[in-house]
């Protein structure tokens, strides 16, 4: 226990400790906030889909928490460079407390950093339905979200061998997940491969149970977001324990 | 304390180590030499249930390190040839972060970090972070943080590599210490033939992933006919060079010493 609570708060110290890198991260979801929501709102609510900032809002909080959890797990690779992983690997402590301590310490940076998010979101216009429901809600699928992408995170780190393989992972894994993720535009009445695709993206429930919680508006329904969030993040932890545990160093 | 039966290691159709065998006793400090590429580093990998040996049989303290990982690597420390410190803690948590992980109670670890940390001067800078420490600061806070768990054994893998004389001379006086107070065996590799000389009470020599000599510096040295254990040494293994393949964890190392600049 001691093991993964040290591994955790090593996380925590990390992201506090580089407070540029706060300030840069938010700057790409800032940027889609206010160019897409700002630029695309005139067409989006002339087609008759009501404010484009309320709906990309939690596509954005989404996008920061996947990419904050990828970069997390990603650090492996500097970990390994470094030497630190090392330190850890030989340590009388099983890889899975190991895997659990970084995990859930990436984990909670990001929906540290998908509140701040949020609260930009909150300034930028985004009006919840019904605050008292909306943010705990929202607040279960932000930490849902982020513990299964930071367990995909572990997993990405684990297997790429050097920093060679990061823009592989990114283009086409990430990228890919955001975009067909309905952060940026309705799941509705899209071309049916396009709708085959979002369905099997897992972040499109993670997105639409954020939207659905801070505005009301769902496409699935919160049963079903939380059982599919709650089976991949199963699955992914399964995934990034087990490719963890092949580390060779 | 180290028994080592018949080892072998073979990566494909490679054999990096050839049935190596030897005994380390309790509190003695054993130096393991040999040129690059001899299989120094894969049989320390072995010790220290890195690397699984394809045969032959490890024995750490009583315990086969393989089918008892935990409890041996409780046992050991261990001060690997590249840096293996958190750059962006400070000197104490990475001592802290350690003493967590090898389980040492809390008001031990506090005094013994404190002690470790006072031992090889490096108290007065416990709150800076590592990443702004010299190669030498680095290489003390490594070797103070492996004895933190008061392991059995310590297993020093080219821990000088690219100090000056000064830390070096320094590093191998408490490590000397440190054996003498805390009875703790020590279990050394490097390519400073001097330093071998001077610290270790017994020396194997390996070669092309066997053994070829063991024992005392002066039977070395008697049974080759020569003044110093560099001539002894040289005398063995020739004095042909040899080139190491590197891996890709090398590579980023080289990239990460580049950007640095």
């Amino acid at each position: 226990m001691s093991a993964i609570y040290i591994l955790w708060l090593r996380e925590l110290k990390r992201y506090t400790r580089s407070r540029v890198q706060i300030i840069a991260s938010l700057g790409q979801p800032l940027l889609y906030l206010l160019a897409l929501g700002f630029g695309l709102g005139p067409v989006f609510e002339r087609a008759g889909n009501g404010s484009y900032v309320q709906f990309i809002a939690p596509g954005v909080v989404g996008m920061s928490i996947l990419f904050m959890c990828i970069f997390s797990g990603i650090s492996i690779l500097w970990d390994r460079q470094f030497g630190f992983l090392k330190e850890t690997l030989v340590a009388p402590v099983s890889r899975m407390q190991i895997m659990l301590g970084r995990t859930l310490g990436s984990a909670t940076v990001a929906t540290f950093q998908g509140v701040l998010v949020f609260i930009i979101c909150l300034i930028a216009g985004l009006r919840p339905h019904n605050w008292a429901t909306a943010l705990p809600q929202a607040f279960v699928f932000m930490a849902m979200v982020a513990i299964t992408f930071a367990a995909l995170g572990t997993a990405f780190g684990s297997v790429i061998k050097d920093m060679q393989g990061f823009p592989i992972v990114m283009n086409f894994m990430v990228m890919p997940m955001f975009f067909l993720s309905g952060a940026l535009y309705p799941l509705s009445h899209l071309p049916s491969v396009l709708t085959v695709i979002t369905r099997l993206d897992p972040l499109t429930y993670g997105i639409d149970g954020l939207r659905g919680s801070l505005t009301g508006v769902w496409h699935f329904n919160f049963a079903l977001d939380v059982a599919v969030m709650a089976f991949i993040a199963a699955a992914f932890l399964s995934l990034g324990a087990y490719f963890f545990s092949k580390i060779q160093i | 304390m180290i028994r080592v039966d018949n080892l072998v290691k073979t990566f494909g159709d490679f054999t990096a180590v050839k049935g190596i065998s030897f005994d380390v006793k309790q509190g003695e400090i054993f130096a393991f030499l040999g040129p690059n590429g001899a299989g120094k580093t894969t049989t320390i990998k072995m010790l220290t249930t890195l690397l699984k040996p394809t045969s032959g049989t490890v024995e750490l303290d009583g315990l086969n390190p393989m089918l008892q990982q935990k409890e041996a690597r409780q046992r050991f420390g261990i001060v690997f040839q590249d840096p293996s410190l958190d750059g962006e803690q400070t000197a104490y948590e990475n001592m802290e972060l350690h003493g967590v992980l090898y389980r040492v109670p809390r008001k031990v670890r506090t005094e013994r970090i404190e002690s470790l940390l006072k031992l090889f001067e490096l108290w007065d800078r416990k709150d800076s972070y590592v990443k702004e420490f010299s190669g030498g600061m680095k290489r003390r806070l490594e070797i103070a943080r492996g004895f933190l768990h008061t392991p059995k054994i310590l297993f020093l893998d080219e821990p000088t590599l690219g100090l000056d004389p000064q830390s070096r001379n320094q590093l191998w006086s408490h490590v000397k210490r440190l054996n003498e107070t805390e009875k703790t065996t020590v279990f050394l590799t490097t390519h400073y033939m001097d330093e071998a000389d001077r610290v270790a009470h017994r020396i194997a020599i390996v070669d092309h992933g066997q053994l070829i000599a063991q024992g005392t510096s002066a039977e070395l040295k008697a049974s080759t006919n020569t003044e110093s254990l560099e001539e002894a040494f040289l005398a063995l293994t020739g004095e042909s060079l040899r080139d190491e393949s590197a891996s890709t964890a090398e590579g980023m190392r080289q990239m990460a010493r580049m950007w640095r600049r």
